[in-house]
Formats: structure tokens, C-alpha cells, sequence
């Protein structure tokens, strides 16, 4: 079957070509879609270069949050955006290698909704929102209900992720993956975590867990009340490590990893304790020593 | 498809959208310098610059690469004279095989144009999507310090 390349100048010719042939393959950086292409795993009717489209690649402040162009590439956000979104910009320099993240883009992450796309973690813990564009209008999809099932995502067949809208960090981020070697690996586990000081809450997420990259509500719930209770947001004083432990624990428990070739379930639950007590304590001191700046 | 490749127009029929960037300069336009190893981004043996990006050839679709500026290791060297780059790699005996080396080239070219005098961390960064089975990497860091310390000097001005 011969396979059309679809090459549209504008962002209204890519949604007015997506929604003729909805059975179009988008392809942006194409660090996904090429090696499935090169190895014969896919063969669509239709590419769709996005790579045309000059106003994706740019990035602008949208009210409360930054809004990401879908082709805006992971060095350019490490570029850019490292002060405003130091999680999702931490996740980012753990991708492969310089030569994909000059291509790979965070909305391709999302299209391929990979259970160990690094992008993820981050984006559940600050409360990202995907903004899709079909040629009937606009859809903002809270980034909790993007993820639907092992690669697959909310778009609906005539869409497009046109940008990614993410809250500016109110407080310290973290992320944290393991692998088997420092460059270039999928992870094993992943874990993201951002504090929000500005409303008394905590955003904790991981990857390479569960069929989806998911939240750890519960953790994410306990951390905030105790530290509401305790009043530490306000003194700033150190954790209790009673709590740390705990935190580690319901994030290990929101987990329902498998085991494969990258490593058992319960190595991965494991890990994900060790990760969360660590970037927890890596936050919280990055937060007292803030406080201990602006006093001085 | 028409683009440039090492400042030359190109155009070629029969190229479907979808291969490879890597697969149109080896099979359709006689460029093999480019390397294919693995055709899945792990090796960087087919790196070239993209409109002045390092990239992995083997990802990009030759579509995509249409009216763009291509780079590769084959436009490196000017006239008879190897590139500094290749010349230390040359000097450092930090070829074997070969099979890296195009890739190697072109990323040492790019972290050079970007970091004059990198740090031996910032090399490994810049290094890290190109692998190599045979020298063990010692002889291509060597490679890239030797780089930029004949590029430094010849900014300098003949002594
Ligand atoms: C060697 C190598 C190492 C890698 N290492 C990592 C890693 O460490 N961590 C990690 O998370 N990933 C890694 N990846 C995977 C890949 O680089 C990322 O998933 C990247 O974010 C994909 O972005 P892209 O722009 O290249 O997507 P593409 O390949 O262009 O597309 C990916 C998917 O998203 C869809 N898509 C793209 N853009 C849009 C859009 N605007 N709207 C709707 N759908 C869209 C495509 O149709 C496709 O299904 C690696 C890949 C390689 C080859
Ligand atoms: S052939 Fe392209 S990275 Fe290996
Ligand atoms: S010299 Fe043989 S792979 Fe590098």
C-alpha cells in the first residue's frame, strides 16, 4: 500500500487534513514514529509533517501558565525553561542523547503516551493541561484524564496536540528515573515531584509503573496535610523523617508495576520508595535554603 | 524532493516521503559517508546537521528534510584539506573500525562551534548519543581536546 506524505504550511491545513484523513500519523521530531517506521512496526496511509508549522515551535506566557508549542524540542525547553519549569526541564535532559533531544518534542511524549515517556512525571505533578485543536474547535484535557491505557491517550481521531499549558513552578521540583546506565536508556521507574507552597499542596507522579503514567494521590495528600499541620510551609523546618518514610511508602503503593526486561515489579516498587524519600528531601532542601536567601 | 546537501541543490524523484534522511543520501543521492547502523537512534553513526542541528538521519523522513540544509561529514572538509576535527581524529588515532567516526565528526564539529574549549564532561555530554564498539572512547576524547586546542591556535594567528 503506498503511504502519502502529507506536508501542510499552516496549522489550518493540518487540522483540516487530519480531520479528511483521520487515520493520519502525525510525525513531529519523529524519534518515535521513525523507528517504528524504519523497522516496518507501522505503516499509515497518511504522515502528517508537522515540522512545517513555524508558530509550533514557539513558547509564550499564558496567563497562569507557560504554553508549550507542540514543536518545541526538549533542548530548547532545557534552553528556555529550566528557571520556570525545572521538573519537566530535569526530565528533559535525561532523554536519550543531544542528537534526539534536538528533535524530540514533549507533545510527541504525549502523542506516543509511552508508560515510560520521561515527560510525564512532571507534567501530572504540576498539573499540566493538554490544549488539542480539531477543525470543530479547541479542547483543553486536564493532563490526570490524557493518559487512557498502555499508549494510548485522549485525543480524539481528528485531533491535534497544538501546545502543552504548565503552571510556572510555585516551589521546588524534583525528578528522578533509573536506568541501567546514565545515557540514553528508557527508564526503569521514574518519579516527578513539585511542591506548590502557593496552595499548600504537593504534586507526585511516576512513570514505568502501572499501564499509565499515574499520580500518587494518596501521597500526594498525606504530604500536604502534614505539612499543613505541622505548619512547615510556613517555618520551613526540617522533615519529619517519619514522614518521609511514609510518603515513600504510598507512593510505592500506588504503583501496580509488571515485571520485563528492564526489571522486576517489586525492584521497581522499591525503587520508587527510594526515589520519592530522596527527591522529597532534595526539594525540601532547596526550599529551606530558599528561605534562608530571601531572610539574609 | 529538492534540498541542499554541503551547500549543493539537490533534487530527487522516486524518494518516497517516508524513508529515511539517511536511507536518501546513501541509496538516492551517493552519499555514503553517513553511516547506518541502527536505524533507531541509539548509535549516531548518521548524524548530520539539520538547517545547523546535530540530528540522527536515520529519524528524520526525507520529507521533512525537504528545503532544508543538509550538512554531513562528507561537506566537513574544505577542498583537499580535512576539517582540524578530522585531522585530530586522524592524529589521536581515534579511528578503527570507522564506522562511528562520521558521526563522531559531525557532533565534535557542533559541540566545537558551540564550546570552543569544552570541558571533559561537557564532551561526554555531547558525545554521549555516538557509540563506539573498538577505541574504548580514550582516543576520541583525546581527539576532541587535540580539536580544540589546533582550532584555538589557529584563531590565534600563525606564531
Ligand atoms: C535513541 C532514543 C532514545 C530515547 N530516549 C528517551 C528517553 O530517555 N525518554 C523518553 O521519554 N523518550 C525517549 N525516546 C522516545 C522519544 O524520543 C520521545 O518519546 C519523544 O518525546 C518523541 O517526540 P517526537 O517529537 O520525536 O515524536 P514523534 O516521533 O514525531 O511522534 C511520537 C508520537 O506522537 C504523535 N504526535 C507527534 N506530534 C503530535 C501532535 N502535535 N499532535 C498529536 N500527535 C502527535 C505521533 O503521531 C506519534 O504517535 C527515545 C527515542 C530514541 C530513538
Ligand atoms: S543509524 Fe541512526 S542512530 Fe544509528
Ligand atoms: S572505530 Fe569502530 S565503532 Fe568506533
Amino acid at each position: 500500500m503506498a503511504m502519502e506524505f502529507l506536508r501542510p504550511a499552516t496549522w489550518d491545513e493540518a487540522l483540516a487534513a487530519k480531520a479528511e484523513h483521520p487515520g493520519a500519523l502525525p510525525i513531529s521530531g519523529g524519534t518515535d514514529v521513525m523507528v517504528e517506521i524504519n523497522f516496518d512496526a507501522t505503516r499509515p496511509e497518511y504522515l502528517l509533517d508537522l515540522t512545517r508549522i513555524e508558530e509550533l515551535t514557539d513558547w509564550s506566557a499564558d496567563g497562569e501558565r507557560l504554553r508549550i508549542g507542540a514543536g518545541v524540542t526538549y533542548t530548547s525547553l532545557i534552553a528556555d525553561l529550566a528557571d520556570r519549569l525545572p521538573g519537566l526541564a530535569m526530565a528533559s535532559r535525561t532523554v536519550g542523547s543531544p542528537q534526539i533531544r534536538n528533535r524530540g518534542t514533549v507533545a510527541g511524549n504525549l502523542g506516543s503516551a509511552s508508560p515510560a515517556g520521561d515527560a510525564h512525571p512532571p507534567l501530572l505533578a504540576d498539573d499540566a493541561v493538554v490544549e488539542a485543536h480539531s477543525a470543530r474547535g479547541v479542547r483543553h484535557i486536564p493532563i490526570t484524564e490524557f493518559y487512557t491505557g498502555v499508549k494510548r491517550n485522549a485525543l480524539e481521531p481528528d485531533e491535534l496536540i497544538a501546545a502543552v499549558l504548565v503552571p510556572p513552578a510555585d516551589g521546588p521540583q524534583q525528578f528522578a528515573k533509573i536506568g541501567t546506565r546514565n545515557a540514553m536508556v528508557i527508564s526503569v521507574t521514574a518519579f516527578g515531584l513539585a511542591l506548590h507552597p502557593s496552595t499548600g499542596t504537593v504534586g507526585a507522579a511516576f512513570g514505568s509503573a502501572a499501564p499509565t503514567p499515574r499520580r500518587a494521590t494518596k501521597a500526594e495528600q498525606f504530604l500536604a496535610a502534614e505539612l499543613t499541620e505541622s505548619g512547615r510551609w510556613d517555618s520551613r523546618a526540617e522533615l519529619d523523617p517519619a514522614a518521609v518514610t511514609r510518603f515513600g511508602a504510598l507512593v510505592a503503593e500506588a504503583a501496580t508495576p509488571i515485571d520485563d526486561v528492564r526489571g522486576t515489579a517489586d525492584y521497581r516498587t522499591h525503587a520508587l520508595s527510594v526515589m520519592a524519600r530522596r527527591t522529597l528531601v532534595w526539594a525540601w532542601t532547596d526550599y529551606r535554603r530558599k528561605r534562608v536567601r530571601t531572610c539574609a | 524532493m529538492k534540498c541542499t546537501v554541503n551547500g549543493q541543490p539537490q533534487e530527487i524523484d522516486d524518494v518516497w516521503e517516508g524513508e529515511s534522511l539517511l536511507y536518501a543520501l546513501r541509496e538516492r543521492m551517493g552519499l555514503p559517508g553517513s553511516k547506518n547502523a541502527c536505524e533507531q537512534g541509539e548509535c549516531g553513526s548518521c548524524t548530520v546537521y539539520l538547517d545547523g542541528t546535530p540530528v540522527c538521519a536515520c529519524l528524520v523522513a526525507a520529507g521533512q528534510a525537504a528545503d532544508r540544509d543538509v550538512v554531513t561529514v562528507e561537506g566537513l572538509a574544505e577542498d583537499d584539506e580535512l576539517h582540524p576535527v578530522q585531522q585530530a581524529f586522524l592524529d589521536a588515532g581515534a579511528v578503527q573500525c570507522g564506522f562511528c567516526t562520521p558521526g563522531l565528526l559531525v557532533a565534535t564539529h557542533d559541540l566545537l562551534e558551540r564550546e570552543p574549549q569544552p570541558s571533559d564532561p561537557e564532551i561526554r555530554e555531547a558525545l554521549a548519543g555516538n557509540l563506539c564498539r573498538c577505541t574504548g572512547y580514550e582516543k576520541i576524547l583525546d581527539a576532541v581536546r587535540q580539536a580544540a586546542a589546533t582550532s584555538a591556535q589557529s584563531k590565534a594567528g600563525p606564531s
